[in-house]
């Protein structure tokens, strides 16, 4: 692999007046202990868009993603500093119910981790504790989401059946059902189809394409033919640093970094 | 010698090694209730002891023994399950929590003779308990606690870490997630580490002979008032358990029938003792596909 200069960097600018962002991070870095692992990461996130970070292994994407909703904290030698705006508000600041925050951001993460309940107990679980009670609007929410996860049509007989029966990719596609079941705005996921065959991570992709209509999505991905299929923007990492965010179209026909260029066709990575 | 020969002697070792253990184990066991089960009757198991006569049975010791174990699991059960929480989930890796895991790894590996004359000294003396069920209890969870405490954290820790991330990621706060995503999760482990150690409880000795005592007074058990001298539950009486009495009369019994009795209380011991690691095995199971529903 080639040295490639951190400052040579392509950002494609938003204009807020055109395009809503959901989301966006002024100069985020991250340190595990002494290591330096992202640098003054700068994106914005587009409403009701999927947003793809690709980069190779050990590039940063999922730690950077991973402190979007402060997942990080749970680290001990984790140190989060600049801004992550949301509506707003600096949610890397001290005051912030992280857990209230959680709430709007969603997250889902590379293997599926469905808890050893049932299928409609891993829907409504964390909204039962949240405080909503009511029987019949748990019973709907549970539809709709399983619906909008296109699990639906193959569960609904088993709802009380454990979710560790299902298959890998039918619980992955449970994990989503559970996070859109919290009503977030955004939406993280976590090379969500890595562990997954091809039949199934198809699903999973066109089951984003849907989602995308009502909630903002970003997403790591390995796969740079997932990327190029289901995102509108792409985020290139490198070693700790964004190089390049770009429409998708732009980032794998005419990408403007040398090292996007070299990446997306497979020199290295 | 090739790679396969080499495998197949070591294999063979191997079967040996395991198969010596087996069998030490079965004869022990087959010549325990070959020699007990004779003497087990229903007069047996329920008559009191006597002192020098022969024709005693062991019911009082055999309650003495459950109400005992009954007692100190409800004394070290919570401790140990707090304890194992923070360990598990809340302590961050510093000096002080190093300080925790070296004393409970040091508070596991004392003899149960030390913790006895330790119980003997701190609850039967010094407390002023006398030697009492609850002395033995409180000894019994010194005894009993750090190997708790040590299952319970390894039960949650068995747990996998990306349950923690989607409890937290659903905005539950720590605590929700551990009481109510790993701790059902880990609850299979920890009742069969409970009972296993209901087991070993139930038939240790040497903590109880100075902290319970070595007598076992006639109960009445038409009355169940704990205050009352003779009541089975009075936690201030003293009170002699299976383990204790196979002990005192192999050691100074002068009942004609000394060698009866300690068979027949031996294979009672043991059966007891084998209940428990069936039992454990039994629910272990049972709560992991009702939990797990696979």
């Amino acid at each position: 692999m080639k040295d490639y200069s951190f400052d040579e960097t392509y950002f494609l600018p938003l204009d807020p007046k055109k395009h809503e962002i959901a989301l966006s991070t002024e100069d985020l870095n991250v340190f595990y202990g002494t290591n330096h692992a992202i640098y003054d990461a700068s994106l914005q996130f587009e409403r009701f868009k999927i947003t793809a970070l690709i980069g190779a292994s050990g590039s940063g994407k999922s730690t950077y993603l991973r402190s979007l909703n402060r997942m990080n904290d749970n680290i001990a030698s984790a140190k989060v500093t600049g801004k992550i705006m949301y509506r707003d508000l600096d949610i890397n600041g001290n005051g912030i119910d992280t857990y209230e925050m959680r709430k709007h951001i969603g997250m889902v993460f590379q293997r599926p981790n469905p808890f050893s309940k049932s299928i409609y107990d891993n829907i409504t679980f964390a909204p039962k504790r949240h405080g909503l009670k009511d029987k019949k609007k748990l019973d709907e929410m549970v539809e709709r989401t399983l619906k909008e996860a296109a699990l639906w049509d193959q569960v609904k007989d088993d709802l009380h059946q454990s979710a560790l029966a299902l298959s890998g990719g039918q619980q992955q596609r449970l994990c989503i059902a559970r996070a859109i079941a919290m009503e977030p705005d955004i939406l993280l996921l976590d090379e969500p189809a890595s562990a997954l065959d091809p039949i199934s991570t198809s699903t999973v992709e066109e089951t984003l394409i849907r989602l995308r209509e009502h909630y903002t999505i970003i997403i790591v991905t390995h796969n740079m033919q997932q990327a190029a299929r289901i995102s509108d923007y792409t985020a290139f990492f490198h070693l700790g640093h964004v190089l390049e965010f770009n429409t998708t179209k732009e980032i794998f026909t005419t990408p403007k970094v040398q090292a996007t260029d070299d990446y997306v066709s497979g020199h290295f990575g | 010698m090739n790679a396969k020969q080499s495998d197949k002697v070591a294999t063979g070792v191997l079967y040996l090694m395991s198969g010596t253990i087996v069998a030490i184990l079965a004869l022990l066991l087959l010549y325990i209730l070959w020699n007990g089960i004779p003497h087990i009757s229903w007069h047996f198991l329920t008559a009191p002891a006597q002192s020098f006569e022969k024709g005693g049975g062991i019911g009082v010791q055999l309650f003495n023994s459950f109400y005992l174990l009954i007692l100190s699991m409800l004394i070290s059960t919570p401790i140990s399950i707090c304890a194992g929480i923070y360990l598990s989930e809340y302590a961050k890796p510093n000096r002080l929590t190093s300080i925790i895991r070296t004393s409970i790894e040091i508070l596991s590996s004392l003899p149960s003779v030390v913790v006895g004359l330790f119980g003997f000294l701190v609850f039967a003396v010094q407390a002023g308990f006398g030697f009492s069920i609850l002395s033995g209890a409180l000894a019994l969870t010194v005894f009993n606690l750090p190997l708790l405490t040590r299952n319970v954290e390894d039960s949650l820790q068995s747990v996998s870490f990306t349950q923690r991330e989607a409890g937290l990621a659903l905005g539950l706060s720590r605590w929700e997630t551990v009481i109510h995503v790993i701790l059902p999760e880990a609850l299979p482990g920890i009742i069969t580490g409970m009972i296993l150690s209901a087991g070993r409880v139930f038939g240790e000795a040497a903590a109880l002979i100075y902290t319970a005592g070595q007598s076992a007074p006639p109960l009445d058990f038409t009355n169940w008032n704990p205050f009352y001298i003779a009541s089975p539950l009075n936690p201030m009486r003293p009170a002699e358990t299976l383990a204790v009495h196979i002990w005192k009369i192999n050691s100074e019994g002068i009942i004609p029938d000394a060698k009866a009795v300690s068979s027949g209380a031996s294979a009672m011991l043991i059966i007891a003792v084998l209940l428990f690691n069936v039992l454990a095995r039994y629910l272990g199971n049972k709560m992991y596909k009702k939990f797990t529903g696979v």
